[in-house]
């Protein structure tokens, strides 16, 4: 049961610090809401079928720019609505195409995915009409924003959770493990790989869609930065991406680093990123949580 | 019950498999003896859909098996134990069995399926909460073959199962493979191990060099002496 009622205590607990935090917190508890939830979902696909995706900005830049043509015509709703089933149908179409792919063919694919999202929309915004940056005006409070992410983080938890249990799961990690097994066990590999990339994919252009607001101008060098791609596969790994809670544990003190350089060193600040992204793969390749389990573990026996 | 006509598998120019024609006919056991580099895993790799055949047929059961993905094979009723072993490290002996009833054809009765395999592997059963990685190279071998055969199946390939492993562990793996082929089950195996696949198999096909060269039931192929010579180790191979 503790289980379920901790983390239901932590995110009541975590619903109400916006009202008693500075507009500065609250910025860094979006931030690390946002980065939690990008880092979850992107392990909820490449976690388990170790294919390791750099696509996630395109879905997060994608939904961002949703927001940004649809602010005006459409209900915030609806423009949620849109914003997840165009992700959606991207990581459909993509992931048809192309999750045959294997190993680093399927890296450089996807890296090459979110720049050319970001170059056919710039391309389009150029040629057909004619603005290069949007505005988003929308009547949606620093709050409300940090309430939606909260949320999406805890959904795609509970989610992913939902899914270690499931014959889904289980196909997943058999997928990582060895793929032809896996297919001569009776698992349809293409279904299976592509419901968990749709999935992960709506839950990262959702995130771009409830966090474009705080970019106020958009365009799309910003939000399809490739740098929050890698930001959120470091996290992941950091933590340890086939672990239910190694994203978020990677993802908020990753992401609070990160802040304190940007601010400190925003000159040095990409030397001291590589830096981190090179010791992150060096001393724990396997993630925080299987290592601090290593470590107990060997401290068991020594004392056994 | 597994028909092979005219198969020719080709990589670019390479040629890996010209013209190969078997048969595996319902509850025999039929083997396929050769050396590395001799076809026989394009062979399997066919059958199990991975491999695409350059021309020739495979027909199982009165049906084509060309452009079938590998995962429809199992619901037909074929199992493939992987060169390799291909069990999942990181997985108890337990789950590692589950997963083989994965299939639509398993999912009923899978506990009365996973009795059976612990019936044939008794090991499987003392050892079940293990994780498979931590098992020697033998059992590992048996936790493959159980988890081929809790998708229940008619016919099951084996891609080389001795390979790699010390040979005392080989005696045990065969041993298990006799008591399975006292249930009745049809098996195609691809082995270098010819002096111990010949002791159980039914039938025997050679191949060199990416053809079939020979066949025969398994009794006559144990005595030509250009067999014993080539495959079982004669006066060449005790030279080298």
């Amino acid at each position: 049961m503790s289980r379920i009622i901790l983390p239901l205590i932590g995110l009541a607990l975590l619903a109400i610090v916006p009202l008693i935090v500075t507009d500065y917190g609250l910025g860094l508890l979006i931030g690390a809401a946002t980065y939690v939830t990008l880092a979850s979902a992107w392990a909820l696909f490449s976690g388990q079928t170790h294919y390791i995706s750099l696509a996630t900005v395109a879905f997060y830049g994608t939904g961002a720019y949703t927001v940004a043509v649809l602010n005006e015509t459409l209900g915030y709703g609806a423009v949620l609505l849109c914003a997840a089933l165009i992700g959606g149908t991207i990581a459909l179409v993509v992931g048809l195409a192309t999750l045959r792919l294997r190993g680093v063919y399927f890296v450089i694919f996807s890296f090459g995915l979110a720049e050319l999202v970001r170059q056919l929309i710039t391309w389009y915004e150029v040629n057909v009409t004619g603005t290069l940056g949007r505005y988003i005006f929308l009547d949606i409070t620093t709050r409300q924003i940090y309430w939606q992410m909260l949320g999406l983080a805890a959904i795609t938890i509970a989610l992913t959770a939902w899914i270690h249990r499931s014959r889904l799961g289980m196909a997943l990690r058999v997928i990582g493990d060895d793929e032809t097994v896996a297919a001569h066990s009776g698992i349809n590999l293409a279904r299976v790989k592509l419901l968990a990339f749709v999935l992960s994919a709506v839950i990262l252009t959702l995130a771009g869609a409830i966090t474009s607001p705080r970019y106020v101008y958009v365009e799309p060098s910003i939000v399809f930065n490739p740098t929050i791609s890698f930001l959120t596969v470091i996290m992941a790994l950091l933590g340890g991406a086939n672990r239910l809670w190694g994203p978020t544990l990677g993802a908020v003190p990753l992401f609070l680093i990160f802040e304190w350089l940007s601010s400190n060193f925003p000159d040095s600040y990409p030397i001291l990123l590589g830096l981190l992204f090179i010791g992150v793969v060096f001393l724990v390749p396997n993630g925080l949580i299987a290592s601090t389990e290593r470590l107990l573990g060997k401290a068991k026996g020594a004392r056994g | 019950m597994l028909e092979i006509r005219d198969l020719t598998i080709a990589y670019g120019k390479h040629i890996a498999l010209d013209r190969a024609t078997l048969n595996v006919a319902q509850g025999t056991m039929v083997a396929i003896l050769g050396a590395n580099g001799a076809g026989k895993s394009s062979l399997l790799g066919a059958i199990g859909g991975r491999v695409q055949p350059t021309a020739g047929e495979i027909v199982y059961r009165g049906q084509s098996l060309l452009g079938r993905p590998a995962h429809l094979l199992v619901e037909q009723g074929i199992a493939l134990v992987p060169e390799g072993r291909g069990i999942f490290p990181g997985l108890s002996v337990l789950d590692n069995l589950r997963l083989g009833a994965i299939a639509k054809r398993a999912a009923t009765g899978a506990n009365a399926q996973m009795e059976e395999v612990f019936a044939l592997f008794p090991k499987l059963a003392q050892r079940r909460s293990q994780l498979a990685g931590t098992m020697s190279g033998g059992e590992q071998q048996m936790v493959a073959i159980g988890r081929a055969l809790m998708s229940k199946p008619d016919l099951l390939l084996l891609d080389e199962p001795s390979l790699g492993l010390a040979p005392i562990v080989v005696k045990e793996v065969f041993a298990a493979l006799s008591r399975i082929r006292e249930t009745g089950l049809t098996i195609l195996i691809v082995e270098q191990n010819a002096r111990a696949t010949l002791e159980l198999a039914d039938f025997a096909y050679l191949m060199e060099v990416g053809r079939i060269s020979g066949a025969g039931p398994a009794s006559q192929i144990k005595s030509d002496p250009a067999v014993v010579r080539a495959f079982l180790g004669g006066t060449l191979a005790k030279t080298r």
